[in-house]
């Protein structure tokens, strides 16, 4: 077990280690920072008291080391665009995106197995087959396009929701949230179904055959056979068989719902960490690009460890593997 | 030729309306983006062809439509059908690279992994696994959006090209190079390359004019496939502007260019360049899907 997790953890570091690099080149490589905070007009001697006390005279290892401590702190610089601490500016994000990443992850999660288990339930009905047509088609729709498929509906022809920003938003501490005032619920309701509509078909599509699968065992005979209501068939025995890979499921999709918020972020001009690391990928604005490139694959090597470690911790093969000889 | 009409391919080809009728559309759209000089209605990006004049009208079967255009124009005044067969060009031209760059680098790691095997294969297929973890169309908005800042500003939009296709084509290789490497390893122990050993040939020549050969059979499916996803984040990329700029369209960048006109009612801007991309990507997936399952004899 330790040794598992030791290497897990290893491989993690390892892979933070080479974004931090990279994040690293980024500052150093595009453009001179000595050039762009003294500009054209400096002397000579101003050029290399500044280059000595920003310590850009020393080694690159020792560089490279102060930038990964700081990053470790969360202190990436200021923002060049607007003169602001990176950090804070994430601050101010994060729960934009958290709040959008949230609701659109219990959408696909809830919608996904109501839909799943009516779809076969009713395996022949017409509804059904137009829902797995419809579905069909989801999985191959880009995420923006139907963002935009819904604004042009629901905001532009119908007017009843709002398609861009979060509406009015209640500070509490440092978080502000939406999910406190109606119009800021209202403005969460297109993104989240954007967001979500990818993982939902994908989801539906995995509790329908699962369904089917199980509705097919022998216990769930015999659970008829003793002459239990349909409900507690299908919701007590059946579903509940279901959950397991849809949990696993889940786990892996928030990782794409993250990586395509950016997208939704982008359509719906939601003010959130994606939004906010395209307009700085616009306007070379490399602190906030360097921040949100460590923060974002620090998000995706967790969860990956995290799963992994589940893994570990509910099949009993992987244990079984590390204990015997290699074959 | 008769030997491919009496193949099992051409007849479960045959007896699949769907594919038929997807294989059509996504030839049409093929020849549609190669022959757009030839065969569109005007040239878009000629300023001597397009006049205000004729901007911002609708599609031909609203009453102030003309029949000039029959998809409307947009706020220049160009026409939306032949804007969508040069962008659906460009789309295609970014998709094939992608898809052509990711198997010459996904094959060769794959070969190199499943035929050198010990520490030069647990080197690149953990790679490979690290980089799966990742969503393509992160990596792929990553790599674009740094890549984007070690080039020039001024020639940021004539290399948008290139490091749009190293973008996509860099996220797509760890595919190839787990099927390549799993087939190779059952390659490798077969007789044939015990025998090519035997007679003195050498590592490379048995790896690339003998075992290469024989492995490139399911990379056609993945990449039939992997044109579809490369086109969706090709459009993706641009729509969010770290893709191909406005003065090259693709696709995407048209229907981002045509968002911003929604709200004042110029709908078809953005909704017909869309559907082509809906189109396109439908299409080139159903014919994927369909040769994979006519590829695959276990189905049969």
């Amino acid at each position: 077990m330790l040794a598992f997790v030791l290497r897990r953890l290893f491989q993690a570091a390892l892979v933070m280690l080479v974004v931090a690099f990279i994040a690293f080149s980024l500052f150093n490589y595009v453009g001179d920072p000595i050039n762009m905070m003294l500009g054209q007009d400096a002397t000579p001697e101003q050029k290399v008291e500044l280059r000595e006390s920003l310590g850009l005279d020393k080694p690159f290892y020792v560089q490279f080391g102060a930038f990964v401590g700081n990053a470790a702190r969360g202190e990436f610089g200021l923002s060049l665009r607007q003169a602001r601490p990176v950090s804070t500016l994430i601050k101010e994000r994060l729960p934009a995106t958290l709040e959008l990443a949230f609701c659109a992850a219990i959408l696909a999660l809830v919608g996904g197995v109501v839909l799943g288990v009516y779809t076969a339930l009713r395996r022949n009905g017409v509804f059904s087959q137009f829902l797995l047509a419809v579905s069909l088609i989801g999985v191959s729709l880009p995420t923006f396009l139907i963002g935009i498929l819904l604004i042009l509906v629901f905001a532009v022809t119908l007017q009843v929701l709002p398609s861009y920003s979060r509406g009015d938003v209640t500070q509490i501490g440092w978080w502000s949230t939406g999910l406190l005032t109606w119009s800021g619920i209202k403005a969460l309701v297109l993104p989240s179904v954007t967001l979500s509509l990818g993982t939902m078909t994908l989801i539906m599509r995995l509790v329908r055959s699962e369904m089917l699968e199980v509705l097919r065992t022998d216990y769930i005979k015999f659970a008829r056979a003793r002459g239990l209501t349909n409900n507690a068939v299908h919701f007590g025995h059946a579903l509940k068989n279901t959950l397991v890979p849809v949990m696993t499921i889940m786990g892996l999709q928030l990782g794409t719902i993250i990586a395509f918020a950016i997208v939704t972020e982008t359509v719906f001009q939601w003010p959130g960490m994606g939004f906010l690391f395209i307009q700085s990928v616009q306007f070379a604005d490399i602190p906030v690009m360097a921040a949100y490139l460590v923060l974002i694959s620090f998000v995706f090597v967790s969860i990956n460890l995290i799963v992994d470690l589940l893994y570990y911790v509910v099949d009993p093969r992987l244990r079984i593997e590390q204990t015997s000889p290699a074959h | 030729m008769s030997r491919f009409f009496d193949s099992d391919i051409w007849w479960s080809f045959k007896h699949s309306p769907v594919t038929v009728v997807a294989a059509v559309l996504a030839l049409l759209c093929i020849f549609g983006a190669l022959l757009a000089p030839i065969i569109a209605p005007h040239n878009p990006y000629d300023l001597a062809q397009i006049s205000l004049l004729d901007s911002n009208l609708p599609p031909m079967w609203i009453a102030s439509g003309k029949a000039e255009f029959p998809l409307g124009t947009d706020q220049q005044g160009r026409d939306i059908l032949s804007t969508i067969m040069y962008g659906s060009r460009i789309s295609l031209l970014v998709a094939v690279c992608a898809v052509l760059m990711s198997i010459v680098v996904g094959v060769g790691l794959g070969l190199l992994a499943g035929y050198v095997g010990g520490r030069v294969d647990s080197i690149i297929m953990r790679i490979a696994d690290i980089q799966l973890t990742f969503p393509a169309i992160l990596v792929a908005l990553l790599i674009s959006g740094i890549a984007r800042q070690f080039v020039p500003r001024d020639m940021q939009d004539s290399l948008a090209l290139y490091v749009i296709i190293f973008s996509i084509g860099i996220t797509l290789w760890p595919h190839y190079a787990r099927t390549v490497r799993s087939s190779t390893l059952v390659e490798k122990s077969k007789e044939y390359v015990q025998a090519a050993r035997v007679i003195g040939v050498s590592q490379t020549k048995i790896m690339f004019k003998h075992v290469l050969p024989n492995v490139l059979g399911p990379v056609l499916v993945i990449a039939t496939l992997n044109i579809a996803n490369a086109i969706i984040s090709e459009a993706t990329l641009s729509f969010l502007g770290v893709g191909m700029p406005p003065t090259q369209p693709s696709l995407g960048t048209l229907i981002s260019e045509g968002q911003n006109y929604l709200f004042s009612g110029e709908w078809w801007i953005t909704v017909f360049p869309g559907i082509a991309l809906i189109v396109m990507v439908v299409s080139v997936n159903l014919v994927g899907d369909w040769l994979r399952d006519a590829l695959n004899p276990k189905l049969r």
